[in-house]
């Protein structure tokens, strides 16, 4: 039994070498892009200065700072603070809402089943690549430099940054839509324009209404960071509290983003769960 | 050929017109109040915004001029007609970049391997316990919620200016995102290893590792990579607060208006942002496939 046993498994060697005897290269593959990763590691922990000293030293600050944040207080800045919070809300809604206004026609040229020629369609794409390409403060930053300190040159880095995702999104909608309707209306004699109004809009409107609650949500984040550089909202206050070391402040505004940033998150998934129904809403 | 069109009687037809006619003006009427609702809440949050349009009419040619001002070298020529001085910085910017590249490296991997830690005690069907599940959520949303840029700030104050602070804020902020992917990856893996691995009575580590870890690998390093391509970009504004790497570059060419070392500053970072995004994107495809989550 043993030996029959032995014989097998010699037998099976001989029949399918790849398994058994991998060649040297497909062995060491995975150790070798480990080591090579974690060499990448140290080298970066050590030109980027990192000690353990410093190290042991920041977290005995952070520790320190941590016990300064309880209890959170706002002191008398409570109202100001809220303010800012709405502001910062203000500032998702009325960018994400221009850059879908603007994103959408362009998204049309962006799409392979609408614009079939790909001389005309690679600009548009590289263009609204090269938009998502500029982080969203970088824009705050310039439009800082165009509208002046304040919460509008926020909507408006929001507005031109989201506009380059949106493209891509709305166009990659576009592309997956049902292009039976489109022919159905062709057939029956509509022109171009009822193509899109009729054949492709009822499919897409759905998909992209979602889509742009789920960008309202997530640049309620945006929103609040872009206020570190001057670009008004709750985050203009944050850094502000930040600088002055008025740890208590800090965390009370903390606080207060996350229960907004939750808040948002709760009703615009049952925005979309109404809107898309439930198959869309993960 | 006749083709016979059932005309269903004049009574009939009149009360599915009506129903019909009900059913579409309730729809008309629900969207109509769904817009005029959203458009209260556009107007309400222009003014909250203090937006203004005629300031916007008034400095839109300085939004279109800015872009004109950034291409022109202090010469007067247009920056393409000398690449030298329009890149003069290029030495000193390669290395930033390189800074860059490295502080979201290390990050993503410190968050990974925290990630990978944590992400077993928060996935539904292998946490031990369920506070122990509760306290490891919470704890993973906190870390996610709180923009990276904040805790930059935050570290800033307490390690010192510097790309540690960096590290360390994309570390964390990506720890909360890729164990919440990562949980939702092992909340999706077969069971019936664990179970049978369990049989034979071993402990709750071993059944981790031989039974959930072989089927998870894949998706977690795709994911980790996706972190990777976001934090290239959420690195290269870093430097903004003192946190390392060419943001700090770029936030003094445009605060002091060196309008042509912003324009190369801004493509180095777009180049970079492409290249990362296709290699990845190449990467990714290589290792687990077309089909690959994306």
């Amino acid at each position: 039994m043993t030996r029959q046993h032995e014989v097998d498994t010699a037998q099976i060697r001989a029949r399918y070498p790849d398994v058994f005897d991998r060649p040297a290269s497909a062995r060491l593959a995975m150790p070798a892009m480990i080591v090579a990763a974690l060499a990448v590691f140290v080298y970066g922990l050590v030109d980027l200065d990192f000690s353990p000293s410093r190290f042991i030293n920041g977290l005995s600050q952070l520790g320190w700072i941590s016990m300064m944040m309880i209890p959170p207080d706002p002191g008398s800045s409570l109202p100001i603070y809220l303010k800012a919070l709405g502001e910062t809300l203000s500032i998702a809604l009325l960018g994400t809402t221009l850059a879908a206004v603007f994103a959408l026609p362009v998204s049309l040229f962006a799409a392979r089943n609408i614009v079939p020629s790909k001389i005309l369609r690679f600009p548009v794409r590289r263009f609204l690549d090269s938009i998502r390409g500029v982080d969203t403060l970088i824009w705050a930053l310039v439009w800082i430099n165009v509208v002046g300190l304040g919460p509008f040159a926020g909507v408006l880095a929001i507005a031109v940054s989201d506009f380059g995702a949106f493209g891509k999104l709305f166009s990659e909608a576009i592309e997956g839509a049902d292009q039976k309707q489109v022919e159905g209306i062709r057939a029956s004699g509509g022109s171009p324009l009822h193509e899109i109004r009729f054949g492709l809009l009822p499919q897409v409107l759905p998909v992209i209404a979602g889509q742009v609650l789920y960008f309202i949500e997530s640049n309620t984040r945006s929103a609040t960071i872009i206020g570190i550089v001057g670009a008004g909202g709750i985050g203009l206050q944050l850094a502000e509290q930040i600088r002055v070391l008025e740890w208590q402040k800090v965390s009370f505004l903390i606080l207060m983003i996350l229960v907004a940033v939750a808040a948002i998150d709760f009703i615009s998934s049952k925005l979309r769960f109404a809107i898309i129904g439930p198959r869309a809403v993960a | 050929m006749t083709i016979a069109v059932s005309i269903l009687p004049e009574q009939q037809l009149a009360a599915l017109n009506a129903a019909y006619g009900q059913a579409v003006a309730r729809r008309r009427w629900r969207l109509l109040f769904g817009a005029a609702v959203f458009a209260a809440a556009l107007l309400l949050a222009a003014v909250g915004a203090e937006v203004n349009l005629r300031t916007l009419f008034t400095y839109f040619g300085n939004f279109v001029s800015y872009f004109d001002r950034i291409f022109t070298l202090d010469t007067g020529q247009r920056a393409w007609t000398d690449i030298g001085e329009w890149f003069w910085g290029w030495r000193k910017w390669l290395k930033m970049l390189g800074e860059t590249l490295l502080i979201s490296y290390v990050g993503t991997l410190t968050g990974a391997v925290f990630a990978f830690a944590l992400n077993f005690f928060a996935a539904e069907n292998t946490s031990p316990a369920p506070w122990l599940r509760f306290v490891v959520r919470r704890l993973l949303e906190f870390a996610r919620t709180v923009p990276g840029i904040v805790f930059a700030l935050i570290f800033v104050i307490a390690f010192g200016l510097g790309p540690m602070a960096g590290v360390l804020a994309i570390a964390i902020h990506s720890t909360g995102a890729l164990g919440k992917l990562f949980s939702e990856i092992v909340e999706n893996a077969d069971m019936k290893p664990a179970e049978g691995i369990r049989s034979t009575g071993a402990s709750w580590l071993s059944c981790m590792r031989f039974a959930i870890v072989p089927q998870v690998t894949a998706g977690y390093a795709s994911y980790a990579l996706l972190r990777f391509e976001i934090n290239v970009r959420e690195a290269s504004v870093m430097g903004f607060v003192g946190a390392g790497g060419i943001g700090q570059e770029l936030v003094v060419a445009i605060r002091k208006f060196y309008y042509s070392d912003v324009s190369a500053i801004l493509l180095t970072i777009i180049v970079t942002v492409f290249i990362i995004d296709i290699a990845t994107g190449w990467l990714r495809g290589r290792l687990f496939g077309k089909g690959a989550r994306t």
